[in-house]
């Protein structure tokens, strides 16, 4: 089949705009051949070049005396945990081939960030998700569609996390109507290794072969990066070809080979082919290690019959790695490949000038220079929109509601219920290190080998960020490190997620900048680097464009076993006490979302100062093993959080906030930042309340665990009490009542 | 003593019984792999859970066929203890060396929490250490784990004591709301008629530390190896 020609037409169907159509020119000299039109139309895509937000990202602080491999520098950053061990853990989207094929594009969402982490020579060990949908209640068509996308995507992740045997151990799934039509897919891994093992994605040593190890390249995710630039419309279902399909069981052979092979002294760089295939990785590999990468077409192991070179250059099938090899030492890599059954073949050769050249026999296909094409893409400074921040929540619009009501009515909202039918699907035990299992505020999991505890959390409040995208950035960041701090771990790092609408949209490019910006701040307070993550833009459905999500997620580190602490009640006579202030914060809240249908106000202050405080007063009183129960006040504020401290047990508690001099749904339901609910033992109190004093947070006595299984909240005059048996029932049953199941 | 660990391409429980087992002092765990053809030295094997081959076209139908599952037949007919977890206690019933099989969860969701196990027979060299009538937890990690067999096999099976443990509540109490996936009888665990092969779907292994939520899943690893020991003493 003869190639198309070089058309304008076509070259915007590649995605290309003029401009960057004359870069190409300059590049080459020359007109680009069709297969090298697109190779640059997928490696300036956004989602491989970072084109429109990568001056943003710079903005980050990703420094730090434990930072081994630095953000953007390899598939994901590596932090040192201390005694030669290190992590390597990454969070990325798979927002778009989720929305046409919600089980296969989560799934391949779970493939791809596993092989990032583990050709960084690291094992992979454990994963979270974070999920977006439109809201799955009621029988609208849309709805439906909605209940349909979450099901697939769980069922997805599910699939692939169970197959390869790695344990989902938290996330976050939420629901409003903006991701209806563009569901959010982020899917995380961590991983670990020894300093030592770090692997490299360079095309080392000139003359080196390069091996292609993993499935057969088929036609499946053509040019999947570029679809994933485009905002979805009607005609993305005719996009379906665009999405992956996922093989959980190669990917798991191709794991255990890369790990086998480079704890030998064999591989010279290794590269996954992920976004943009056989393309990306050969010319990334080439950029990296300064050198030039010479390729086969024909020896390239292949599914289908009758594929073009075009095509398999730029599919994204799945789970394929590309190996550089040590020159000689060919024989001991077959033989792993070929003890684990897989597909190999070297394609290729390392060359000294900096081409990324593709043969197909004997024509030269595409011949670029490789850094041109991988770091030297085009680089936009969008327009931001001037922003007017929100004004605040006039209460006296919102009429006073029932907290008796209220409460059971929060906890049944799809966004704060119970996601146990999530997790449930996912294996949360496998590899036997979880210590916390899903549905407290951090996971933990105990690293054997290392003999190290890590806690993990991934949040962001989407509507804060909707109304403030810079304070709800801050947020996310706070409240990830408040998850960590309630399980009595150190934040290490973070990787971030940046889900937004078209970037050419000023408004939408505000949100971005404002983000990063807020999320810099955030892990600059905590002391933290970003060490990786991915952004995602073009999330916009024919119903708008999503709100802003720019996920976070953070690992801690535990120090001592006796340390995790988890969210739930211990023991009948047990002093509750709440870290922070009442509060009075309903702006962006979920009483205010849930129970009065808006989304407006300003959303909680984020005082970064005020926040560490209380984080470091508690970690204190958690190592001096004081605490009985941690957990932290979020959607729902403190009404919430004192429910879900009695799920789970036999107990119930008293709770007496005394005289705020405020509305009792306002003291109930706000959502205040750096607040915390702990349970200690009554002969302990008085050393924690000399403790906080001492620290210097803002704390009060607000009652006691009661064998009574009765949550009873008493502000001023008014007393509510709700059987927890009720409340738990309510918190439990929401997901799967809506869900059929 | 020395116990293989079976692994197939796809297991994935194999390190996770490994470490269970070398918690237990005197014992050597090792892992196989599936193109061995040979199980002589080892004193007792084990298929560990996973996904083996993907699962795909059904359970286990592939692995049996793997060139080491000759040789754990031959030391399964020698008397040898041989135990099934999960993925392979699918082996061993598409193997045959069980009865019965394991279908699709009737609720046809993969389920993975702790659930409770009531000991119907303690009689089995992989619970003598337990009581007839203990309730251990222990969690299910599983798809398809949805135990059938025809209505003489069963009848012949509970004749001749091979249920080993169901699914009950906390109270051990075997009732239709603790059977997590449609099993036949609340069946989780069966043993052969020798009582030396001994497949169950709940994860013992995953249920060996406190830290971990509980050391239930340790009474049966213990029993297999006291067992070994009375074999070879």
């Amino acid at each position: 089949m003869a190639n198309p020609t070089i058309t304008p037409e076509l070259i915007e169907k590649h995605g290309l705009s003029p401009e960057e159509y004359e870069k190409v020119l300059s590049i080459l000299g020359r007109e680009p051949s069709f297969e090298e039109l697109g190779v640059f139309s997928v490696m300036w895509s956004e989602h491989c070049s970072y084109k429109n937000s990568r001056p943003e990202l710079r903005k980050f602080p990703t420094t730090g005396p434990s930072v081994l491999v630095k953000a953007g520098e390899e598939n994901a950053g590596v932090i040192d945990i201390g005694d030669g061990w290190a992590v390597a853990f990454k969070i990325e989207s798979h927002n778009h081939p989720s929305a046409v094929e919600p089980f296969q594009g989560a799934a391949t969402g779970v493939g791809g960030i596993i092989r990032d982490i583990f050709t960084m020579g690291a094992r992979p060990v454990f994963l979270m998700d974070s999920l977006r949908f439109g809201s799955i209640e009621g029988e609208s068509d849309q709805a439906r569609t909605n209940r349909r996308l979450f099901a697939g995507v769980v069922a997805g992740i599910a699939h692939y996390g169970n197959c390869i045997g790695l344990p989902t151990i938290a996330g976050e799934v939420y629901f409003d109507e903006s991701y209806s039509g563009n569901p959010l897919v982020n899917a995380f891994c961590l991983g670990i290794l020894r300093h030592e093992q770090i692997a490299r994605g360079a095309a080392e040593g000139v003359g080196n072969p390069v091996f292609y190890v993993g499935a057969e390249t088929g036609r499946d995710g053509l040019a999947g990066a570029a679809f994933a630039s485009r905002e979805l419309t009607e005609e993305s279902k005719a996009d379906r070809p665009a999405v992956q399909v996922g093989d959980p069981f190669r990917e798991k052979l191709l794991l255990e080979a890369c790990l086998e092979l480079l704890a030998t002294d064999c591989v010279a760089g290794i590269q996954d082919m992920g976004a943009a295939g056989l393309t990306c990785s050969t010319c990334e590999t080439a950029s990296r290690g300064g050198t030039g990468v010479e390729i086969d077409i024909q020896l390239v192991p292949q599914r289908a019959k009758g594929q073009t070179p075009y095509e398999v250059l730029l599919s994204e099938s799945q789970e394929r790695m590309l190996v550089i090899v040590k020159k000689g030492q060919e024989d001991t890599v077959k033989q792993i490949f070929e003890k684990w059954d897989l597909p190999y073949a070297e394609i290729g050769v390392v060359t000294d000038d900096g081409q990324m050249r593709v043969r197909n026999g004997n024509d030269v296909v595409v011949d670029v220079p490789a850094r041109a094409l991988a770091d030297d893409g085009p680089l936009y400074f969008r327009e931001a929109a001037p922003f007017t921040p929100p004004d605040p929540l006039d209460l006296a619009s919102v009429p006073q509601a029932d907290p008796l009501k209220i409460l059971p009515t929060l906890l049944a909202h799809p966004s704060i219920a119970s996601k146990r039918w999530v997790w449930r699907q996912y294996d949360h035990m496998v590899r036997t290190g979880t210590a916390v299992l899903p549905g407290s505020d951090a996971a933990v999991f105990i690293v054997r080998e290392a003999n190290k505890i890590l806690a993990a959390s991934t949040d962001c409040n989407a509507v804060y960020c909707k109304l403030d995208p810079s304070v709800g950035s801050r947020i996310a960041v706070a409240e990830c490190a408040r998850n960590l701090a309630c399980s009595g771990a150190v934040p290490i790092g973070v990787t971030d997620n940046l889900n937004f609408g078209n970037p050419h949209k000023p408004e939408n490019f505000h949100q971005l900048r404002a983000a990063v910006e807020g999320i810099s701040e955030g892990c600059r307070a905590f002391n933290v680097p970003v060490t990786g993550g991915n952004v995602s833009l073009y999330n916009e459905s024919p119903a708008g464009t999503i709100d802003p999500t720019p996920t976070i997620s953070m690992v801690g580190l535990i120090e001592d076993a006796s340390h995790i602490t988890t969210q739930a009640f211990k023991e009948a006579g047990d002093q509750v006490f709440l870290i922070g202030e009442i509060g009075s914060e309903l702006g962006g809240s979920h009483y205010l979302l849930a129970i009065h249908g808006r989304k407006e106000g300003a959303p909680p202050e984020m005082d970064f100062g005020k926040e560490k405080a209380v984080h470091n007063a508690l970690l204190g009183i958690i190592r001096k093993g004081l605490v009985r129960s941690a957990h932290d006040c979020s959607e729902g504020g403190l009404a919430v959080a004192l429910a879900e401290s009695c799920f789970g047990t036999a107990f119930g508690a008293s709770i007496d906030l005394g005289e705020t001099g405020q509305r009792v749904d306002v003291d109930l339901f706000n959502e205040s930042q750096g607040r915390v609910v702990i349970s200690l033992s009554p002969s302990n109190r008085s050393f924690v309340e000399s403790e906080l004093t001492s620290s210097g947070v803002p704390f009060r006595f607000i009652g006691t665990v009661t064998a009574d299984p009765d949550l009873s909240i008493t502000s001023g005059a008014s007393v509510f009490n709700w059987p927890v048996a009720n409340l738990n029932d309510t918190f439990e049953k929401a997901i799967p009542l809506l869900m059929g199941a | 003593m020395r116990v293989a660990v079976i692994q197939f391409p796809g297991s994935n429980c194999d390190t996770d019984c490994q470490a269970a087992l070398s918690s237990f002092e005197g014992v050597r765990a090792e892992i196989v792999w599936h193109k061995e053809t040979s199980l002589a030295g080892y004193d007792a094997v084990v298929l560990p859970g996973g996904f083996s081959y993907g699962d795909y076209l059904r359970c286990g139908s592939i692995a049996r066929f793997s060139p080491i599952m000759g040789a754990v037949r031959e030391v399964a007919n020698a008397g040898v203890l041989v135990l099934g977890i999960c993925n392979g206690f699918q082996i061993l019933c598409e193997a045959g060396l069980l009865p019965g099989t394991l279908l699709r969860n009737n609720r046809l969701l993969f389920r993975c929490e702790n659930l409770h196990l009531r000991v119907e027979n303690s009689g089995t060299p992989f619970t003598s250490v337990l009581h007839t009538g203990q309730v251990l937890e222990i969690p299910i990690a599983h798809g398809e784990g949805n135990y059938f067999a025809d209505p003489e096999t069963l009848n012949q099976m509970e004749t001749n004591g091979q249920i080993v443990v169901r699914y009950c509540d906390a109270s051990g109490n075997v009732t239709a709301e603790a059977n997590p996936n449609g099993s036949l009888g609340n069946i989780a665990g069966i043993c052969s008629h020798g009582r030396n092969v001994f497949g169950l779907m709940p994860h013992p292994e995953r249920a060996c530390e406190s830290i971990l939520g509980g050391t239930d899943g340790r009474g049966i690893f213990q029993s297999m190896i006291e067992a070994v020991a009375k074999l070879e003493g």
